[in-house]
Protein backbone atom coordinates (compact mmCIF):
# COMPACT_ATOMS: atom_id res chain seq x y z
CA UNK A 1 0.00 0.00 0.00
CA UNK A 2 1.56 3.26 -1.10
CA UNK A 3 1.69 6.20 1.29
CA UNK A 4 -0.37 9.29 0.53
CA UNK A 5 1.36 12.65 0.20
CA UNK A 6 -0.14 13.71 3.53
CA UNK A 7 1.38 10.65 5.19
CA UNK A 8 4.72 11.22 3.49
CA UNK A 9 4.88 14.85 4.60
CA UNK A 10 4.14 13.78 8.16
CA UNK A 11 7.35 11.73 7.99
CA UNK A 12 9.33 14.97 7.52
CA UNK A 13 8.46 17.27 10.43
CA UNK A 14 10.69 20.10 9.18
CA UNK A 15 8.46 20.60 6.14
CA UNK A 16 5.43 21.52 8.18
CA UNK A 17 6.52 24.94 9.38
CA UNK A 18 6.25 28.57 8.43
CA UNK A 19 9.14 30.90 7.70
CA UNK A 20 8.61 34.67 7.48
CA UNK A 21 4.99 33.79 8.24
CA UNK A 22 4.67 31.75 5.03
CA UNK A 23 4.58 27.98 4.59
CA UNK A 24 8.06 26.63 3.88
CA UNK A 25 8.61 25.41 0.32
CA UNK A 26 11.79 23.38 0.37
CA UNK A 27 13.22 23.13 -3.14
CA UNK A 28 16.88 22.77 -2.18
CA UNK A 29 16.92 19.00 -2.00
CA UNK A 30 19.88 18.76 -4.36
CA UNK A 31 22.00 20.47 -1.72
CA UNK A 32 20.69 18.35 1.11
CA UNK A 33 17.49 16.42 1.64
CA UNK A 34 15.32 16.56 4.73
CA UNK A 35 15.26 13.64 7.16
CA UNK A 36 12.32 11.40 7.95
CA UNK A 37 11.37 10.75 11.57
CA UNK A 38 12.53 7.14 11.38
CA UNK A 39 16.08 8.28 10.58
CA UNK A 40 16.07 10.94 13.30
CA UNK A 41 14.66 8.39 15.75
CA UNK A 42 17.28 5.80 14.81
CA UNK A 43 20.10 8.16 15.76
CA UNK A 44 18.34 9.21 18.96
CA UNK A 45 17.55 5.64 19.94
CA UNK A 46 21.15 4.50 19.47
CA UNK A 47 22.46 7.24 21.72
CA UNK A 48 19.87 6.26 24.31
CA UNK A 49 20.47 2.53 24.18
CA UNK A 50 23.51 0.92 22.52
CA UNK A 51 26.05 3.68 21.81
CA UNK A 52 29.52 2.27 22.31
CA UNK A 53 32.64 2.19 20.17
CA UNK A 54 32.51 -0.47 17.49
CA UNK A 55 34.88 -3.41 16.90
CA UNK A 56 37.24 -4.90 19.49
CA UNK A 57 35.11 -3.98 22.50
CA UNK A 58 34.65 -6.99 24.78
CA UNK A 59 31.52 -5.69 26.45
CA UNK A 60 27.85 -6.08 25.64
CA UNK A 61 27.11 -2.62 24.24
CA UNK A 62 30.14 -2.68 21.97
CA UNK A 63 28.93 -5.99 20.58
CA UNK A 64 25.44 -4.64 20.00
CA UNK A 65 26.74 -1.51 18.32
CA UNK A 66 29.15 -3.47 16.14
CA UNK A 67 26.30 -5.76 15.06
CA UNK A 68 24.15 -2.79 14.15
CA UNK A 69 27.01 -1.22 12.19
CA UNK A 70 27.82 -4.36 10.24
CA UNK A 71 24.14 -4.98 9.61
CA UNK A 72 23.97 -1.46 8.20
CA UNK A 73 26.78 -2.39 5.83
CA UNK A 74 24.72 -5.34 4.61
CA UNK A 75 21.65 -3.14 4.19
CA UNK A 76 23.64 -0.79 1.94
CA UNK A 77 25.10 -3.80 0.12
CA UNK A 78 21.58 -4.98 -0.67
CA UNK A 79 20.40 -1.45 -1.44
CA UNK A 80 22.88 -1.11 -4.33
CA UNK A 81 23.16 -4.85 -4.99
CA UNK A 82 26.88 -5.14 -4.31
CA UNK A 83 28.22 -8.67 -4.47
CA UNK A 84 30.05 -8.52 -1.13
CA UNK A 85 29.55 -6.55 2.07
CA UNK A 86 33.28 -5.75 2.30
CA UNK A 87 32.90 -3.79 -0.93
CA UNK A 88 30.94 -1.21 1.07
CA UNK A 89 33.16 1.37 2.77
CA UNK A 90 31.59 3.88 5.16
CA UNK A 91 32.91 7.38 4.57
CA UNK A 92 32.06 10.97 5.50
CA UNK A 93 30.31 11.58 2.20
CA UNK A 94 30.75 11.46 -1.56
CA UNK A 95 33.61 13.98 -1.45
CA UNK A 96 35.44 11.85 1.08
CA UNK A 97 34.82 8.74 -1.03
CA UNK A 98 36.21 10.38 -4.18
CA UNK A 99 39.26 11.69 -2.33
CA UNK A 100 39.88 8.20 -1.00
CA UNK A 101 39.83 6.70 -4.49
CA UNK A 102 41.84 9.58 -6.00
CA UNK A 103 44.53 8.99 -3.41
CA UNK A 104 44.60 5.21 -3.08
CA UNK A 105 43.80 4.25 -6.67
CA UNK A 106 46.24 6.95 -7.71
CA UNK A 107 48.99 5.51 -5.53
CA UNK A 108 48.46 2.03 -6.91
CA UNK A 109 47.78 2.65 -10.57
CA UNK A 110 48.54 6.19 -11.77
CA UNK A 111 52.00 7.19 -12.96
CA UNK A 112 53.63 10.10 -14.76
CA UNK A 113 52.05 10.65 -18.16
CA UNK A 114 48.89 8.72 -17.34
CA UNK A 115 45.46 10.26 -17.84
CA UNK A 116 42.25 10.71 -15.87
CA UNK A 117 39.04 11.74 -17.63
CA UNK A 118 36.26 13.77 -16.01
CA UNK A 119 33.35 15.53 -17.69
CA UNK A 120 32.29 19.11 -18.21
CA UNK A 121 29.23 18.68 -15.98
CA UNK A 122 31.05 17.57 -12.83
CA UNK A 123 30.69 18.96 -9.34
CA UNK A 124 33.96 20.35 -7.95
CA UNK A 125 34.14 17.25 -5.74
CA UNK A 126 34.60 15.14 -8.86
CA UNK A 127 37.17 17.48 -10.41
CA UNK A 128 39.49 18.80 -7.72
CA UNK A 129 40.58 15.46 -6.15
CA UNK A 130 41.57 14.26 -9.65
CA UNK A 131 43.39 17.52 -10.35
CA UNK A 132 45.30 17.04 -7.10
CA UNK A 133 46.14 13.47 -8.11
CA UNK A 134 47.35 14.66 -11.51
CA UNK A 135 49.57 17.29 -9.89
CA UNK A 136 50.99 14.72 -7.50
CA UNK A 137 51.69 12.14 -10.17
CA UNK A 138 52.38 14.45 -13.13
CA UNK A 139 49.39 12.90 -14.84
CA UNK A 140 46.99 14.63 -17.23
CA UNK A 141 43.35 15.57 -16.66
CA UNK A 142 41.13 15.33 -19.73
CA UNK A 143 37.54 16.53 -20.06
CA UNK A 144 34.61 14.98 -21.88
CA UNK A 145 32.38 17.83 -23.15
CA UNK A 146 28.61 18.26 -23.08
CA UNK A 147 26.28 19.27 -25.91
CA UNK A 148 23.71 22.06 -26.17
CA UNK A 149 20.94 20.30 -24.25
CA UNK A 150 23.28 19.28 -21.48
CA UNK A 151 24.06 15.68 -22.39
CA UNK A 152 27.52 14.16 -22.47
CA UNK A 153 29.08 13.81 -25.90
CA UNK A 154 29.58 10.11 -25.43
CA UNK A 155 30.72 9.62 -29.00
CA UNK A 156 33.81 11.65 -28.24
CA UNK A 157 34.77 9.32 -25.42
CA UNK A 158 36.50 6.82 -27.66
CA UNK A 159 38.79 9.48 -29.12
CA UNK A 160 39.46 10.92 -25.70
CA UNK A 161 40.56 7.60 -24.21
CA UNK A 162 44.16 6.68 -24.95
CA UNK A 163 46.27 3.78 -23.80
CA UNK A 164 47.46 6.01 -20.96
CA UNK A 165 43.93 6.57 -19.61
CA UNK A 166 43.56 4.96 -16.19
CA UNK A 167 40.19 6.14 -14.96
CA UNK A 168 37.01 7.90 -16.01
CA UNK A 169 35.05 9.74 -13.31
CA UNK A 170 31.58 11.10 -14.01
CA UNK A 171 28.28 11.93 -12.37
CA UNK A 172 25.35 9.55 -12.64
CA UNK A 173 23.09 12.63 -12.56
CA UNK A 174 24.19 16.25 -12.99
CA UNK A 175 23.55 18.43 -9.93
CA UNK A 176 22.97 21.46 -12.17
CA UNK A 177 21.45 20.20 -15.41
CA UNK A 178 19.57 17.25 -13.99
CA UNK A 179 20.78 15.08 -16.87
CA UNK A 180 20.72 11.36 -16.09
CA UNK A 181 23.71 9.90 -17.88
CA UNK A 182 23.57 6.48 -19.58
CA UNK A 183 25.88 5.01 -16.99
CA UNK A 184 25.87 1.42 -18.18
CA UNK A 185 26.66 2.37 -21.76
CA UNK A 186 29.49 4.71 -20.73
CA UNK A 187 31.02 2.09 -18.43
CA UNK A 188 30.90 -0.48 -21.19
CA UNK A 189 32.75 1.85 -23.54
CA UNK A 190 35.39 2.64 -20.91
CA UNK A 191 35.85 -1.01 -19.99
CA UNK A 192 36.31 -1.99 -23.62
CA UNK A 193 39.47 0.15 -23.48
CA UNK A 194 40.53 -1.14 -20.05
CA UNK A 195 39.64 2.10 -18.28
CA UNK A 196 38.27 1.89 -14.75
CA UNK A 197 35.22 3.96 -13.88
CA UNK A 198 34.10 5.93 -10.83
CA UNK A 199 30.47 7.03 -10.79
CA UNK A 200 29.38 9.91 -8.55
CA UNK A 201 25.89 8.83 -7.60
CA UNK A 202 25.15 11.67 -5.17
CA UNK A 203 22.22 13.04 -7.17
CA UNK A 204 21.00 9.65 -8.40
CA UNK A 205 20.90 7.29 -5.45
CA UNK A 206 17.72 8.76 -3.99
CA UNK A 207 15.74 8.98 -7.21
CA UNK A 208 15.92 5.52 -8.73
CA UNK A 209 17.19 2.04 -8.03
CA UNK A 210 20.95 1.54 -8.48
CA UNK A 211 22.48 -1.88 -9.17
CA UNK A 212 26.26 -1.60 -9.15
CA UNK A 213 26.73 -5.11 -10.55
CA UNK A 214 24.38 -4.48 -13.44
CA UNK A 215 26.09 -1.14 -14.14
CA UNK A 216 29.46 -2.88 -13.72
CA UNK A 217 30.82 0.24 -11.96
CA UNK A 218 34.31 -0.13 -10.52
CA UNK A 219 33.54 2.56 -7.94
CA UNK A 220 30.19 4.09 -7.01
CA UNK A 221 30.01 6.86 -4.42
CA UNK A 222 27.26 8.82 -2.70
CA UNK A 223 26.51 11.00 0.31
CA UNK A 224 24.09 10.10 3.06
CA UNK A 225 22.76 13.60 3.59
CA UNK A 226 21.36 13.81 0.07
CA UNK A 227 19.39 10.57 0.54
CA UNK A 228 17.43 11.43 3.69
CA UNK A 229 20.24 10.27 5.99
CA UNK A 230 22.35 12.20 8.51
CA UNK A 231 25.05 14.54 7.33
CA UNK A 232 28.63 13.34 7.58
CA UNK A 233 27.82 9.88 6.27
CA UNK A 234 28.57 8.40 2.90
CA UNK A 235 29.44 5.33 0.91
CA UNK A 236 32.24 4.17 -1.28
CA UNK A 237 31.44 1.03 -3.22
CA UNK A 238 34.43 -0.54 -4.92
CA UNK A 239 35.05 -3.87 -6.58
CA UNK A 240 36.94 -6.06 -4.16
CA UNK A 241 39.68 -7.03 -6.62
CA UNK A 242 40.52 -3.33 -7.13
CA UNK A 243 40.14 -2.24 -3.50
CA UNK A 244 42.49 -5.05 -2.47
CA UNK A 245 45.24 -3.65 -4.65
CA UNK A 246 44.86 -0.12 -3.27
CA UNK A 247 46.90 1.08 -0.27
CA UNK A 248 45.08 2.61 2.73
CA UNK A 249 44.02 6.25 2.48
CA UNK A 250 44.45 7.24 6.12
CA UNK A 251 46.25 5.58 8.98
CA UNK A 252 44.91 5.12 12.49
CA UNK A 253 42.82 2.85 14.63
CA UNK A 254 40.50 0.21 13.17
CA UNK A 255 42.45 -0.04 9.88
CA UNK A 256 45.40 -1.96 11.28
CA UNK A 257 46.29 -5.58 11.85
CA UNK A 258 49.57 -5.46 13.80
CA UNK A 259 51.35 -2.23 14.72
CA UNK A 260 54.95 -1.91 15.84
CA UNK A 261 57.37 0.98 15.46
CA UNK A 262 59.16 -1.00 12.79
CA UNK A 263 56.21 -2.01 10.69
CA UNK A 264 52.42 -1.99 10.51
CA UNK A 265 50.27 -4.49 8.70
CA UNK A 266 46.83 -3.46 7.63
CA UNK A 267 43.43 -4.91 8.30
CA UNK A 268 41.39 -6.63 5.61
CA UNK A 269 38.62 -4.96 3.63
CA UNK A 270 36.54 -2.98 4.44
CA UNK A 271 38.34 -1.91 7.63
CA UNK A 272 41.53 -1.06 5.76
CA UNK A 273 39.76 2.06 4.50
CA UNK A 274 37.94 3.00 7.71
CA UNK A 275 40.62 4.59 9.88
CA UNK A 276 39.67 6.06 13.23
CA UNK A 277 36.31 6.06 14.96
CA UNK A 278 33.86 6.67 12.17
CA UNK A 279 30.38 8.10 12.36
CA UNK A 280 29.03 4.64 13.15
CA UNK A 281 25.77 5.97 14.58
CA UNK A 282 25.20 8.02 11.43
CA UNK A 283 26.01 5.01 9.27
CA UNK A 284 23.32 2.93 10.97
CA UNK A 285 20.88 5.80 10.39
CA UNK A 286 22.04 5.89 6.76
CA UNK A 287 21.01 2.26 6.41
CA UNK A 288 17.66 3.18 7.97
CA UNK A 289 17.26 5.88 5.30
CA UNK A 290 17.91 3.26 2.62
CA UNK A 291 15.22 1.08 4.17
CA UNK A 292 12.86 4.05 4.28
CA UNK A 293 13.42 4.67 0.57
CA UNK A 294 12.59 1.02 -0.10
CA UNK A 295 9.47 1.24 2.07
CA UNK A 296 8.27 4.28 0.11
CA UNK A 297 9.27 2.50 -3.07
CA UNK A 298 11.11 3.80 -6.11
CA UNK A 299 7.94 3.42 -8.15
CA UNK A 300 6.18 6.05 -6.06
CA UNK A 301 9.29 8.24 -5.81
CA UNK A 302 9.95 8.23 -9.56
CA UNK A 303 6.30 8.77 -10.47
CA UNK A 304 5.90 11.69 -8.11
CA UNK A 305 9.20 13.33 -8.99
CA UNK A 306 8.71 12.95 -12.74
CA UNK A 307 5.24 14.42 -12.42
CA UNK A 308 6.59 17.39 -10.47
CA UNK A 309 9.44 17.86 -12.95
CA UNK A 310 7.15 17.88 -15.99
CA UNK A 311 4.63 20.18 -14.31
CA UNK A 312 7.24 22.64 -12.99
CA UNK A 313 9.11 22.73 -16.31
CA UNK A 314 5.90 23.39 -18.22
CA UNK A 315 4.73 26.13 -15.86
CA UNK A 316 8.11 27.86 -15.62
CA UNK A 317 8.45 27.86 -19.40
CA UNK A 318 5.30 29.98 -19.66
CA UNK A 319 7.27 32.84 -18.09
CA UNK A 320 8.60 35.11 -20.81
CA UNK A 321 12.39 35.32 -20.86
CA UNK A 322 12.88 32.24 -18.66
CA UNK A 323 15.60 29.88 -19.82
CA UNK A 324 16.13 26.41 -18.44
CA UNK A 325 19.65 25.00 -18.42
CA UNK A 326 19.64 21.28 -19.06
CA UNK A 327 16.94 19.96 -21.34
CA UNK A 328 17.81 16.33 -21.71
CA UNK A 329 14.93 13.92 -22.24
CA UNK A 330 16.33 11.87 -19.40
CA UNK A 331 16.25 14.26 -16.51
CA UNK A 332 16.01 14.12 -12.78
CA UNK A 333 13.84 16.59 -10.83
CA UNK A 334 16.43 19.38 -10.91
CA UNK A 335 15.59 22.60 -12.72
CA UNK A 336 18.24 25.27 -13.25
CA UNK A 337 16.99 28.52 -14.72
CA UNK A 338 17.48 32.23 -15.25
CA UNK A 339 15.04 34.92 -16.33
CA UNK A 340 16.38 37.54 -18.75
CA UNK A 341 19.18 39.38 -16.99
CA UNK A 342 17.84 39.01 -13.45
CA UNK A 343 20.74 37.89 -11.29
CA UNK A 344 20.28 34.47 -9.69
CA UNK A 345 21.20 35.96 -6.31
CA UNK A 346 18.44 38.59 -6.55
CA UNK A 347 15.92 35.92 -7.50
CA UNK A 348 17.03 33.64 -4.65
CA UNK A 349 16.89 36.39 -2.01
CA UNK A 350 13.38 37.37 -2.99
CA UNK A 351 12.07 33.82 -3.29
CA UNK A 352 13.45 33.21 0.20
CA UNK A 353 11.31 35.98 1.61
CA UNK A 354 8.30 34.24 0.06
CA UNK A 355 9.21 31.12 2.02
CA UNK A 356 10.75 29.33 -0.97
CA UNK A 357 14.17 27.75 -0.52
CA UNK A 358 16.12 27.43 -3.76
CA UNK A 359 19.85 27.43 -4.42
CA UNK A 360 21.59 30.14 -6.40
CA UNK A 361 25.09 30.46 -7.77
CA UNK A 362 27.46 28.09 -9.50
CA UNK A 363 26.36 24.98 -7.56
CA UNK A 364 30.00 23.97 -7.07
CA UNK A 365 30.33 23.53 -10.81
CA UNK A 366 32.26 26.59 -11.99
CA UNK A 367 33.72 24.89 -15.09
CA UNK A 368 30.17 24.03 -16.18
CA UNK A 369 29.12 27.66 -15.64
CA UNK A 370 32.04 28.75 -17.80
CA UNK A 371 30.92 26.31 -20.48
CA UNK A 372 27.37 27.71 -20.32
CA UNK A 373 28.73 31.27 -20.32
CA UNK A 374 26.93 32.32 -17.14
CA UNK A 375 27.85 33.15 -13.55
CA UNK A 376 25.19 31.01 -11.96
CA UNK A 377 21.61 29.81 -12.03
CA UNK A 378 18.62 29.52 -9.76
CA UNK A 379 18.14 25.84 -9.01
CA UNK A 380 14.96 24.24 -7.80
CA UNK A 381 15.55 20.61 -6.88
CA UNK A 382 12.39 18.70 -6.06
CA UNK A 383 11.84 15.63 -3.93
CA UNK A 384 8.98 13.16 -3.73
CA UNK A 385 7.66 15.00 -0.65
CA UNK A 386 7.11 18.19 -2.64
CA UNK A 387 3.72 19.03 -4.14
CA UNK A 388 2.26 20.68 -7.26
CA UNK A 389 0.88 23.41 -4.98
CA UNK A 390 4.45 24.21 -3.95
CA UNK A 391 5.42 24.36 -7.62
CA UNK A 392 2.61 26.91 -8.10
CA UNK A 393 4.06 29.01 -5.27
CA UNK A 394 7.46 28.97 -6.97
CA UNK A 395 6.06 29.86 -10.38
CA UNK A 396 3.94 32.69 -8.96
CA UNK A 397 6.90 33.90 -6.94
CA UNK A 398 9.12 34.05 -10.03
CA UNK A 399 6.36 35.88 -11.91
CA UNK A 400 6.05 38.43 -9.13
CA UNK A 401 9.80 39.04 -9.11
CA UNK A 402 9.95 39.36 -12.90
CA UNK A 403 7.20 42.00 -12.72
CA UNK A 404 9.26 43.96 -10.21
CA UNK A 405 12.14 44.12 -12.67
CA UNK A 406 10.13 45.24 -15.68
CA UNK B 1 24.93 64.98 8.18
CA UNK B 2 26.75 62.66 10.54
CA UNK B 3 26.95 58.91 10.00
CA UNK B 4 24.39 58.34 12.76
CA UNK B 5 21.98 60.93 11.39
CA UNK B 6 22.04 59.26 7.99
CA UNK B 7 21.51 55.85 9.57
CA UNK B 8 18.47 57.14 11.46
CA UNK B 9 17.14 58.62 8.27
CA UNK B 10 17.39 55.25 6.49
CA UNK B 11 15.72 53.46 9.40
CA UNK B 12 12.85 55.90 9.20
CA UNK B 13 12.46 55.38 5.46
CA UNK B 14 12.23 51.62 6.00
CA UNK B 15 9.65 51.95 8.79
CA UNK B 16 6.80 52.21 6.30
CA UNK B 17 7.51 48.77 4.85
CA UNK B 18 6.47 45.66 6.72
CA UNK B 19 6.48 43.40 3.69
CA UNK B 20 9.85 42.14 2.51
CA UNK B 21 9.01 42.48 -1.17
CA UNK B 22 8.32 46.17 -0.58
CA UNK B 23 11.66 46.52 1.15
CA UNK B 24 13.38 44.85 -1.80
CA UNK B 25 11.47 47.05 -4.22
CA UNK B 26 12.80 50.07 -2.33
CA UNK B 27 16.35 48.68 -2.34
CA UNK B 28 16.16 47.91 -6.06
CA UNK B 29 14.95 51.43 -6.69
CA UNK B 30 17.60 52.87 -4.42
CA UNK B 31 20.31 51.04 -6.38
CA UNK B 32 19.86 53.62 -9.12
CA UNK B 33 21.24 56.33 -6.85
CA UNK B 34 24.59 54.61 -6.38
CA UNK B 35 27.52 56.63 -7.71
CA UNK B 36 28.68 54.07 -10.25
CA UNK B 37 32.32 53.14 -10.37
CA UNK B 38 34.23 54.04 -13.52
CA UNK B 39 34.47 51.10 -15.93
CA UNK B 40 38.27 51.16 -15.93
CA UNK B 41 38.21 51.00 -12.13
CA UNK B 42 36.40 47.66 -12.19
CA UNK B 43 39.74 46.01 -11.57
CA UNK B 44 40.43 42.77 -9.71
CA UNK B 45 41.82 44.90 -6.85
CA UNK B 46 38.51 46.70 -6.48
CA UNK B 47 36.48 43.49 -6.69
CA UNK B 48 35.15 42.12 -3.43
CA UNK B 49 35.39 38.41 -3.97
CA UNK B 50 32.50 36.07 -3.37
CA UNK B 51 30.63 33.27 -5.02
CA UNK B 52 27.20 34.84 -5.38
CA UNK B 53 27.41 38.32 -6.84
CA UNK B 54 30.23 40.62 -7.82
CA UNK B 55 30.84 43.92 -6.06
CA UNK B 56 33.36 46.56 -7.08
CA UNK B 57 34.17 49.36 -4.66
CA UNK B 58 36.56 52.27 -5.02
CA UNK B 59 37.37 55.22 -2.77
CA UNK B 60 39.04 58.58 -3.33
CA UNK B 61 40.00 61.36 -1.01
CA UNK B 62 38.06 64.56 -1.71
CA UNK B 63 38.48 67.61 0.52
CA UNK B 64 39.80 65.38 3.25
CA UNK B 65 36.73 63.11 3.08
CA UNK B 66 36.21 59.72 1.51
CA UNK B 67 34.23 59.54 -1.70
CA UNK B 68 32.99 56.11 -2.75
CA UNK B 69 31.93 54.68 -6.09
CA UNK B 70 30.74 51.10 -6.54
CA UNK B 71 28.75 48.65 -8.65
CA UNK B 72 27.37 45.11 -8.56
CA UNK B 73 25.99 42.68 -11.10
CA UNK B 74 23.10 41.82 -8.75
CA UNK B 75 20.59 44.59 -8.21
CA UNK B 76 19.75 43.92 -4.56
CA UNK B 77 23.44 43.84 -3.72
CA UNK B 78 23.84 47.08 -5.65
CA UNK B 79 21.05 48.64 -3.60
CA UNK B 80 22.63 47.51 -0.36
CA UNK B 81 25.99 48.95 -1.43
CA UNK B 82 24.17 52.15 -2.31
CA UNK B 83 22.82 52.34 1.25
CA UNK B 84 26.30 51.79 2.67
CA UNK B 85 27.77 54.41 0.39
CA UNK B 86 25.03 56.82 1.46
CA UNK B 87 26.06 56.34 5.08
CA UNK B 88 29.81 56.66 4.55
CA UNK B 89 30.15 58.97 1.59
CA UNK B 90 31.98 62.23 2.30
CA UNK B 91 32.74 61.28 5.88
CA UNK B 92 36.17 61.52 7.44
CA UNK B 93 38.37 58.45 7.70
CA UNK B 94 38.32 58.77 11.49
CA UNK B 95 34.51 58.86 11.65
CA UNK B 96 34.25 55.85 9.34
CA UNK B 97 36.72 53.87 11.43
CA UNK B 98 34.88 54.54 14.68
CA UNK B 99 31.37 54.24 13.23
CA UNK B 100 28.88 51.90 14.82
CA UNK B 101 26.66 50.46 12.12
CA UNK B 102 23.22 49.95 13.59
CA UNK B 103 20.92 50.61 10.62
CA UNK B 104 21.53 47.19 9.07
CA UNK B 105 20.01 45.32 11.95
CA UNK B 106 17.24 47.87 12.38
CA UNK B 107 16.05 47.50 8.76
CA UNK B 108 16.29 43.73 8.96
CA UNK B 109 19.24 43.14 6.65
CA UNK B 110 21.45 41.56 9.30
CA UNK B 111 20.90 38.05 7.99
CA UNK B 112 22.94 39.17 4.99
CA UNK B 113 25.78 39.79 7.43
CA UNK B 114 26.48 36.11 7.96
CA UNK B 115 30.22 35.57 7.55
CA UNK B 116 29.67 32.68 5.18
CA UNK B 117 28.11 34.99 2.66
CA UNK B 118 31.46 36.06 1.35
CA UNK B 119 29.83 38.69 -0.76
CA UNK B 120 27.63 39.89 2.03
CA UNK B 121 27.64 43.16 3.81
CA UNK B 122 30.46 42.13 6.08
CA UNK B 123 33.10 42.08 3.35
CA UNK B 124 31.81 45.37 1.94
CA UNK B 125 32.01 47.03 5.34
CA UNK B 126 35.48 45.58 5.85
CA UNK B 127 36.56 47.04 2.52
CA UNK B 128 35.13 50.45 3.37
CA UNK B 129 36.92 50.44 6.72
CA UNK B 130 40.18 49.34 5.14
CA UNK B 131 39.97 52.29 2.72
CA UNK B 132 39.39 54.56 5.72
CA UNK B 133 42.35 53.01 7.51
CA UNK B 134 44.59 53.50 4.48
CA UNK B 135 43.60 57.16 4.04
CA UNK B 136 43.84 57.76 7.78
CA UNK B 137 47.42 56.52 7.88
CA UNK B 138 48.22 58.59 4.76
CA UNK B 139 47.10 61.72 6.58
CA UNK B 140 49.40 60.98 9.48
Amino acid sequence: MQKSIEEIRKDFPILNQKIYGKPLVYFDNGATSQKPLCVIDTENEIYKTINSNIHRGVHFLSGEMTNAYEKARQTIQNFINAQLSEEIIFTKGATDSINLVAFSFGEAFVNEGDEIIVTEMEHHANIVPWQMLCLRKKAKLKVLPIDEIGELKINELENLISERTKLLAFAHTSNVLGTINPVKKIIKKAHSKNVKVLVDGSQAILHSSVDVQDLDADFYVFSGHKMYAPTGTGILYGKKEILCQMPPYQGGGDMVDVVSFQETTYAELPFKFEAGTSNFVGSVALARAAEYIKEIGFELITTRENGLLIYATHELKQIKGLKIFGESQKKSSIISFLVDNIHAYDMGLMLDKMGIAVRTGSHCAQPLMQRLGIDGTVRASLAFYNTPEEVDLLVNGVKRIVKLFH
Amino acid sequence: MTINEIQNEIIEEFLVYDDWMDKYEYIIDYAKSLPVIDVNKKTPQNLINGCQSKVWLDAELKEGKLSFTADSDAIITKGVVALLVRVFNMQSAKDILTADLFFIEKIGLSQNLSPTRANGLLSMIKRIKSYALAFDSLEK
